[in-house]
């Protein structure tokens, strides 16, 4: 079957070209259906658990998104008439922000008070240019001492304010709606900017995160791509030294990429963070293909075989080699979709069927464009691998020590994978370099950041959240709360009851209590109900019928195992407290802490799979069952080395990082496959004993493994790069897992091998060896001129 | 009224067409056209003198939990100014006696004044917001105060049919620069000049809210009044009905019931 393709690509190459060109354009066409979701959500499954809590909240309380204009004016004072101006100002002009249901400052801030009889409820800041002293720093100490204002609109020293915009998504275009948000806000920004030079404004909140998932991935793709073609271009050209091999390359993978977008879009993916990624990475492995096809045929061509002959060797030689390695990546990458994060089944089965399009490119579309372009070789008898030579004698003197050696550095490395914490901040999935990072950064360390955890607790009655008892529960957990060293801010509607039980006495002091019976709870609330601005109701804390309410905690930056824990205290509390009354938790944050764990725990199951799989498909490959027990070991070993470094170094992993296992063991078992296949070739069909095996393994596939490492850990740096964090430490992570898996390989596996298959076995191998060509197993990159 | 009661077919929008479908007008625009329209809305609602009436407002939100409420108005009605009102809540138990009274003014802040039985006292709100939701309800306090004539500006659109009748479609422009909305658009029946539904557009112009008038009964041989009004809001969701029963006017109530020792005495 394969040669009847092969011998009509080689003799038809104009026709393969024009119907693989057909069928990637159709294919690509679809490309243009892909939609960039930019909302967190999208990293939970529906099944989530922590997202169906927060969405049944949601569904109680109001939905809500926004976005927060962050004001530091240069001379850390909000409170002149001129910074409040431009408060007001960016207040006023952020009611014309498309889906913004309320906007909140200091200056709009319904500030209520007594006079005699009088409630007076007006805005903190009416008309800030008409303002003296006296009355700013009377507006000052209002709002820093407002415990619904400080940390929430204005820092504690009032040397920066927050303007928060409330949105509410109809979410029927979330391609538009998100993008259409952000561009309103940055004009607003530019133009309040342009008229008050001196203040510092920046933007967060749920909305610019969401648009930054976007605007982060697209930014990557624009300088991540180009350059990772950019290394692709030059190793190739410099290692084996043809024009237009390194073209028919940039070819083959170009097409990988634009059919894998295109289908993709056909079936209705949409994008992501992560499955961005996927054309940097089918780039990185789609290279692999073609390097193992070009040298096999310029070898043979140094030989002085004709190219057309030569192109035939190398496609017979290598098919079965890359469609193994092909397979066994996909296999890796397929396991994601045990992943508990959707984007990355998506990035999986993308890049899945990437390497597979790949491999099919490698086969058709690339040998006809090397029968029809020029390729001219120099034939010449080549020295080159001496190194690889002298690292295999290296490896033979030294077995005894380096079998030892290696085992304890690779044991004493993988004891610190333990020392990993689990930890997933969603604002530090974007590094510094990204606005809203810095912006969140920022509120975070003035103010309060995006960490919260809202708390809702049920009376099981209607009207029950007034009863004097329930209130208590209410208050005495927001105290409780406060007085945690972790806690930014408590919002609370029992501040807001006492607020107005000390109104209703005078502005007395002694009456910022809570009321002791239901009715005048009650009677207060309908009074605060009724004094309440556009846009604001009860309904973001109280439910419909006032069975329960909400109070949101603002956290200080914490890990998500310290988050976990705070969770575990704050049930426990209701626990021993309040066992009455029914809480729960939830909020993005939440959902956050759990996704790292729960996804390392369903990716272990999908990671086994993928290796019983892979060890299936190698064990056939090697045709022996024993060799495909010992493949386990560098297939395993250079994952669990790689956590142990990152235990060592960085110590928190996080959702990017949970699914590295599952995916380099697709990529790293590449390499065993090659040793091992070339190790056993030399042992059954040359009759070598394991020195001379181990010594033909090195020569023969050495440098091939070198080379397409040096391109894979390139690449993966080159993701390493994105300004999304998942994406670099997924990159960064995958780049060391494949440098030790090659390291494994070339120190430890060979020694390994003299040990075990000298003591157990003869040289001949157990099994029956069909007498195959000598170059059928593996490919054949530099065959031993022997 | 003439200039009304013209056929109307071809006057669907603007200047021009309410030019050539009224050969005899003296050149009347869409504002003016709408401002008459409005006009004559008004003046059939005028001369009721006072008006009480029970209510249930049922407020529900976007997953339809419901919470009920009961409440009692009177209204007195004054020339050339908003109306006095008074509201009294029976429902939920915890706030019953609670009363609020308010005189609506066109061009300034309105008057208001609470009274809460658990505290026993009278306390006079002052507030610039009229854009506030009422009682925590889709209706904002704008929405539920009386039509004044003044506190908008007028586009006439055109006619179109609402139900088994023919509605003017009128634009309002709010002269109050603290109002929620852009405008409004009215459809008022050309019958009985009954509003029939209202749409409420944001201060950015969007679609927020829609106000539907259901089953109008007339009183004392000349008022009209909806048994049911129900407002979605679109943005959140959310949605008010306030099904109002015992419409009765003209009883003779007076000022003095509409100052702040009534409210301690109306429950």
């Amino acid at each position: 079957m394969s040669e009847r393709l092969f011998n009509f690509v080689l003799k038809r190459p104009l026709i393969t070209l024009i119907i693989g060109l057909a069928l990637i354009i159709t294919a690509a066409m679809g490309a243009s259906n892909l939609v960039f979701k930019s909302d967190y959500r999208v990293f939970f499954g529906p099944e989530n658990p922590q997202l169906q809590a927060f969405e049944a909240m949601q569904k109680v309380y109001s939905k809500s998104d926004n976005v927060a204009f962050v004001i530091a004016p240069e001379d850390k004072q909000v409170f002149t008439p001129e910074h409040l101006e431009a408060i007001r100002k960016i207040t006023e002009e952020s009611w014309q922000v498309p889906y913004s249901t309320r906007v909140d400052s200091v200056t709009n801030y319904q500030y209520s008070h007594a006079e005699e009889d009088d409630l007076i409820v007006e805005d903190l800041v009416y008309e800030p240019l008409t303002l003296n002293q006296e009355q700013l720093s009377h507006a000052r100490e209002i709002a820093t001492g407002d415990p619904l204002l400080e940390k929430r609109l204005i820092s504690t020293d009032a040397h920066v304010a927050v303007v928060n915009v409330t949105l509410q998504f109809p979410g029927l275009n979330p391609v538009e709606e998100v993008p259409a948000v952000a561009s309103k806000v940055r004009q607003i920004r530019e133009q309040v900017a342009q008229e008050h030079p001196d203040l510092n404004i920046m933007l967060s909140g749920v909305a610019m995160m969401n648009t930054s998932f976007v605007e982060a991935s697209l930014e990557d793709n624009s300088t991540l791509v180009p350059l990772m073609f950019l290394v692709v271009i030059l190793t190739i050209s410099l290692m084996l030294k043809t024009i237009t091999g390194t073209f028919a390359t940039v070819v083959i993978i170009m097409s990988s990429i634009v059919t894998t977008m295109g289908i993709a879009g056909w079936t209705g993916f949409y994008l992501t963070g992560p499955s961005a990624s996927a054309p940097t990475i089918i780039l990185t492995l789609a290279v692999a293909d073609c390097i193992h096809i070009l040298t096999s045929m310029f070898y043979e061509m140094r030989h002085g075989v004709k190219k057309q002959q030569a192109i035939l060797d190398s496609l017979r030689i290598n098919l079965k080699p890359i469609f193994l390695t092909s397979a066994t990546t996909a296999i890796g990458f397929l396991a994601m979709n045990f992943s508990d994060s959707p984007p990355f089944h998506d990035l999986g089965n993308m890049v899945a069927m990437g390497v597979m399009l790949a491999f099919i490119f490698s086969v058709t579309i690339f040998p006809a464009m090397l029968t029809l372009l020029p390729v001219r070789v120099k034939q010449k008898a080549e020295g080159e691998s001496d190194m690889m030579l002298s690292l295999s004698a290296f490896v033979i003197n030294n077995r005894r020590t380096l079998l030892p050696a290696m085992s304890v550095v690779l044991i004493a490395i993988s004891i610190f994978v333990p020392k990993n914490e689990m930890n997933d901040d969603f604002v530090k999935y974007f590094d510094e370099s990204v606005e809203f990072r810095q912006a969140t950064d920022f509120m975070q360390d003035n103010l309060s950041g995006m960490t919260t955890i809202e708390v809702s607790i049920d009376s099981g009655k209607s009207s029950g959240i007034n009863d004097p008892a329930f209130l208590q529960v209410v208050e005495d957990f927001s105290n409780w709360m406060r007085s945690q060293p972790e806690t930014d801010h408590v919002n609370s509607i029992t501040d807001i009851i006492k607020r107005l039980n000390r109104n209703m006495h005078a502005d007395d002091p002694a009456w910022y209590k809570l009321p002791d019976n239901q009715e005048l709870a009650a009677q207060y609330l309908l009074l605060y109900e009724m004094s309440l601005p556009y846009g604001l109701d009860l309904n973001n804390q109280l439910n419909v019928d006032k069975s329960s309410t909400r109070i949101t905690v603002t956290l200080k930056n914490q890990t998500s195992n310290q988050q976990l824990e705070t969770e575990k205290r704050m049930q426990a509390w209701f626990n021993e407290n309040a066992p009455q009354y029914k809480a729960e938790l939830a909020s993005p944050t939440l959902m956050f802490a759990h996704i790292g764990q729960r996804n390392i725990i369903s990716m272990i199951t999908g990671t086994a799979i993928a290796l019983v799989l892979i060890s299936l498909v190698l064990g056939f490959a090697l045709r022996s069952v024993r060799f495909g027990f010992i493949s386990l070991l560098p297939n395993v070993l250079p994952a669990t080395v790689a956590f142990g470094i990152w235990g060592l170094t960085v110590g928190q992993i996080g959702l990017g990082l949970s699914i590295v296992a599952s995916m380099t063991l697709g990529i790293v078992v590449d390499d065993t496959v090659h040793f091992l296949s070339k190790y056993l070739h030399a042992r059954r069909s040359k009759g070598a004993d394991t020195y001379a095996a181990v010594k033909y393994a090195f020569s023969s596939v050495g440098r091939a493994l070198w080379i397409t490492t040096f391109v894979l850990v390139c690449g993966f740096m080159v993701l390493a790069q994105s300004t999304f964090k998942i994406n670099a430490e997924m990159g960064l992570m995958t780049a060391i897992t494949i440098l030790i898996a090659l390291i494994v390989d070339f120190l430890f596996l060979p020694p390994l091998l003299m040990k075990l298959d000298n003591e157990k076995s003869d040289p001949a191998g157990s099994s029956d060896i069909k007498t195959e060509s000598q170059k059928g197993v593996a490919h054949g990159s530099e065959q031993p001129a022997s | 009224m003439a200039l009304n009661n013209l056929p109307h077919k071809l006057a669907i929008t603007g200047l021009s067409v309410s030019l050539l479908a009224s050969p005899f007008a003296l050149a009347e625009t869409a504002e003016e056209k709408g401002r008459s329209i409005m006009e004559e809305f008004e003046r059939r609602d005028t001369g009721w003198r006072d008006m009480q009436a029970g209510m249930q407002m049922i407020l529900r939100n976007a997953q339809s939990q419901e919470s009920i409420r009961e409440i009692r108005m009177k209204s007195l009605e004054q020339e050339n100014d908003g109306d006095k009102s008074l509201t009294i809540f029976d429902q939920p138990r915890d706030v019953k006696g609670t009363a609020f009274l308010s005189f609506s003014h066109i061009d300034r802040a309105d008057d208001q004044w609470l009274y809460l039985p658990a505290l026993g006292r009278v306390k006079r709100i002052s507030s610039r917001n009229k854009s506030g939701p009422f009682m925590g309800s889709e209706f904002s306090y704008e929405d539920m105060g009386s039509f004044e004539i003044d506190k908008y500006t007028y586009k006439f659109i055109g006619e179109e049919p609402c139900g088994d009748l023919t509605c003017y479609v009128v634009e309002n422009y709010p002269v109050e620069k603290t109002s929620g909305y852009k405008r409004r658009i009215s459809w008022v029946d050309t019958n009985e000049y009954r509003m029939q539904k209202l749409d409420f557009y944001d201060r950015k112009n969007s679609l927020l809210k829609t106000l539907n008038f259901v089953n109008y009964q007339q009183y004392i041989g000349q008022y009209w009044r909806a048994d049911r009004m129900e407002m979605t809001n679109h943005q959140n969701g959310k949605s008010t009905t306030l099904a109002w029963k015992g419409y009765r006017f003209q009883e003779g109530l007076n000022e003095r019931d509409f100052n702040k020792n009534a409210l301690k005495r109306a429950r």
